[in-house]
This record gives structure tokens, sequence and C-alpha cells, in this order.
């Protein structure tokens, strides 16, 4: 373990490009966007977190995980704030982490908000396929393995796969 | 302060009793994209009732958690609405009901985003992004099945008659609902107003009276919450402060 004097915020934040999502491993806390804050005092640091999803079961781990990792970068008093507001929207997921998810096979959330309306029976979105890149797919269900995902399909290459649904 | 903990305590009921019967389709849904969009409703509700427990824990500063205040507290200290715990019937029953109440909370946090509590407004304003996503699907399948096939109108108009006696006392408050900051009887007009508009393309007709069964949110509750409670309280309550 490192002896630390004082460590910067700066330099925490780089520590947290370390810690993943358990559901998405490609993609770090900040990549999500969902780290707000990061305050350092000597050997205290206090990290604030929004979650994603409201059940998220995900958050939780993520707090272990980031917890873990400034412990064992020598800090010894490591508090996780968690915020609710502002509320988390995946217009702060970075470009990187949206690179990321299509190279993983997970469609990226669309940048204007669409989905979260009232609208019914509204059209599908137009979801870029992250294999073929064809925008012709069609929505299998709005709902998906994860809170954050829903289920489409590729019309061209016949691919199913999930997209990061904008919220 | 009493009644901001009890307030806190009848959302936070509302929500993980609701979120608990659904979790019951889990592996049984009519189709599988259905059981995932059922079970994934299911998650967001218990995890608004984790932000409310969390809250009302730290309100109560008596050494009570979230875990506590959801599985060691008795059935007359539940203060959810009776709508919630009705059984989870067949899938029109549990459309129409998640439909009723995702239109309730969709104009209660709306309402609510704005309260002079930031914390209940803060929950409020994250939940509400994902109700408007439960209204939507829940409308679309009330319509569907309304203006489906025979099969599907029977089952929806069997399931009017089960549901519409419940519906009334989400707009009867609770002697700790009078200090929320809730204006009832506008969300009663956006509610009726929006059921109207839905059962209108689902070509169904709202009843006009009847929905008089109360009791809920004062702790009066009906034999489905003692299994409900037996279900999710057992292990906890057998071996307590059990974890894995």
């Amino acid at each position: 373990m490192t002896a630390i004097t004082n460590i910067s915020a700066k330099e925490v934040w780089k520590l947290l490009e370390k810690v993943t999502d358990p559901e998405v491993p490609v993609l770090s806390v900040i990549d999500l966007g969902i780290i707000r804050d990061v305050k350092t005092n000597r050997e205290e640091v206090e990290v604030t977190i929004t979650p994603t999803y409201t059940g998220c079961p995900a958050m939780d781990v993520i707090s272990i995980t980031i917890k873990m990792e400034l412990l064992s970068n020598g800090f010894k008093n490591v508090t996780i704030k968690q915020v609710l507001s502002p509320a988390w929207t995946t217009d702060w997921m970075s470009e990187a982490g949206k690179q990321k998810l299509k190279e993983y096979g997970i469609a990226p959330p669309n940048t204007k908000q669409q989905v979260c309306r009232d609208e019914l029976f509204a059209p599908d979105e137009a979801v870029q396929c992250p294999h073929c890149n064809s925008y012709h797919t069609h929505r299998i269900s709005e709902f998906g393995s994860t809170a954050c995902k829903a289920l489409h399909q590729c019309d061209d290459c016949q691919e199913p796969f999930d997209y990061f649904k904008c919220h | 302060m009493n009644d901001l903990i009890d307030y806190t305590l009848h959302l936070a009921d509302n929500a993980l009793i609701l979120g608990h019967r659904n979790s019951e389709w889990c592996g049984h849904g009519p189709v599988l994209e259905q059981d995932i969009a059922i079970t994934n409703i299911s998650l967001d509700l218990i995890g608004q009732a984790r932000n409310f427990y969390q809250y009302a824990a730290t309100l109560k500063a008596d050494g009570s958690t979230e875990d506590s205040l959801a599985y060691l507290r008795d059935e007359t200290e539940f203060k959810n609405s009776l709508l919630v715990e009705l059984p989870k019937g067949d899938w029109a029953v549990t459309i129409l009901r998640q439909f009723f109440f995702s239109t309730y909370q969709y104009f209660l946090y709306q309402q609510l985003q704005n309260n002079k509590d930031p914390q209940l407004a803060a929950i409020a304003a994250k939940a509400l992004k994902e109700v408007t996503y439960h209204l939507r699907w829940s409308s679309e399948w009330v319509i569907r099945l309304g203006d489906g096939t025979e099969e599907s109108r029977n089952r929806i108009l069997k399931a009017i008659d089960e549901l519409w006696p419940y519906t009334g006392e989400l707009f009867q408050p609770g002697d700790y609902e009078k200090q929320s900051g809730i204006t009832l009887s506008l969300l009663k007009n956006e509610w009726e107003k929006k059921v109207k508009e839905i059962f209108e393309e689902a070509t169904l007709t709202v009843p006009e009276t009847g929905n008089i069964q109360t009791g809920g949110k004062q702790g009066k509750h009906s034999k489905h919450l003692t299994a409900i409670l037996a279900e999710l309280q057992l292990l906890q309550r057998t071996h307590p402060g059990a974890e894995w």
C-alpha cells in the first residue's frame, strides 16, 4: 500500500477510470457520467455519485468497488455519498463511452431525449445497428436485460442487439 | 415531522407492495419480452421504495434502516393503498392495475418534484422518468386488450369490475397526507382525464361510481397483504439480520 500525504482530486478521477459497471464492463464510472464530485483532504476522500436508474442493482456494487479502489490506493477514509438531484441522463455519458458501447455490441443512446415522453405507439427511434451500422432496425421490446437497455433487431444483418436507451 | 415520516412510508409501501406483486410474474409472463417488461417495472418500483425507506430511516433517526422498515413492520403499520396489494390476477388485471397506478404516480410525482421537502422532490424527479415509461407501456396494453380480441376484451372488462372499487382510495387523504403539499383534487382530475382518454381509445367505458373501498392508507388491510408480508418478511423474521 502506498503511503500518501496529499493526493489531488484530479488523481482520484484518474483512479476512477478503472472502476467499471458490473453489468456493462466496458464502461467506467467516468464514461457513465455518474461521478458528480470528488473532494479530498489528505487521507480522506468523498466521492459523490448519482444512480442511473432508481432500481439499478449495480449501484451498490459500484459503490463498493469505488471504495475498494481508493482504499487500495492509500486512502484511509473513503465516503461514498449518493445524490439524486439533478437526475442522471444518458446525455452525461462520454463520447468515448458511447464508442466503447458500440464496439461491445450495444447500440449507444441517441443524444436527444426521445424515449421519455408519454406519446403512445410512437414510431421506433432510428437506432443504428452496432454490428453493420444500418439504421434499418426495429424495436422488439422496450425493456431489456437490464433497466438501462431495450431490445432491438437489425432488418439488414438480422442480428438482435441491446440498445442503451436514452433516459 | 411524524406526518412527514408517515407520508414517506406511505409512498415507500405503495412502491414496495406493487413491486412485489409484479415480481410474481418473473418466469410466468405471457411472452418473454413482457415477462421482462413487468419485472423491470418491478425493479424500478422496488428502487423507489428503497429511496423512500432510506429517507424515512434518516428522518426517524432511531436506528431504523431501509431493511427494518420493509421487513420488520407489522401489517397494521403498512400504509399502502388497497389497490396495490390485490392479487396479480391474470394479465389484464396486472396491466389495468399498473395503468391505474402509473397514471396516479405520474401526476403525483409531477407535483412532488416541486415539493418543499428537497429529498422527496429529488426522489420524485428521478422516478418520474421511469414512471413515464411505465405509463406509456401500460396505456398501450390497455388499448391493445380493450380494442383487441373478444377474449382480451372480456378479460379487461372483468378486470375493471374487480379493480375499480379500489381506485377512489388513491385520492382520499390519510391524516399524514394533509400537510404533504400535494393537491389531491388536482391529482384526481388529471388521473380521471387520462383514464378517460385511454379508455376511449381502448373502446372501454369508465365506471361512474362505486370506487369506495378504503382502509389501506390507515393500516386496515385486506387478507392479501398478510399473505404478501408472510412471504416477503419470512427470512428476516426467521433469521434476523441474515445477509448474502
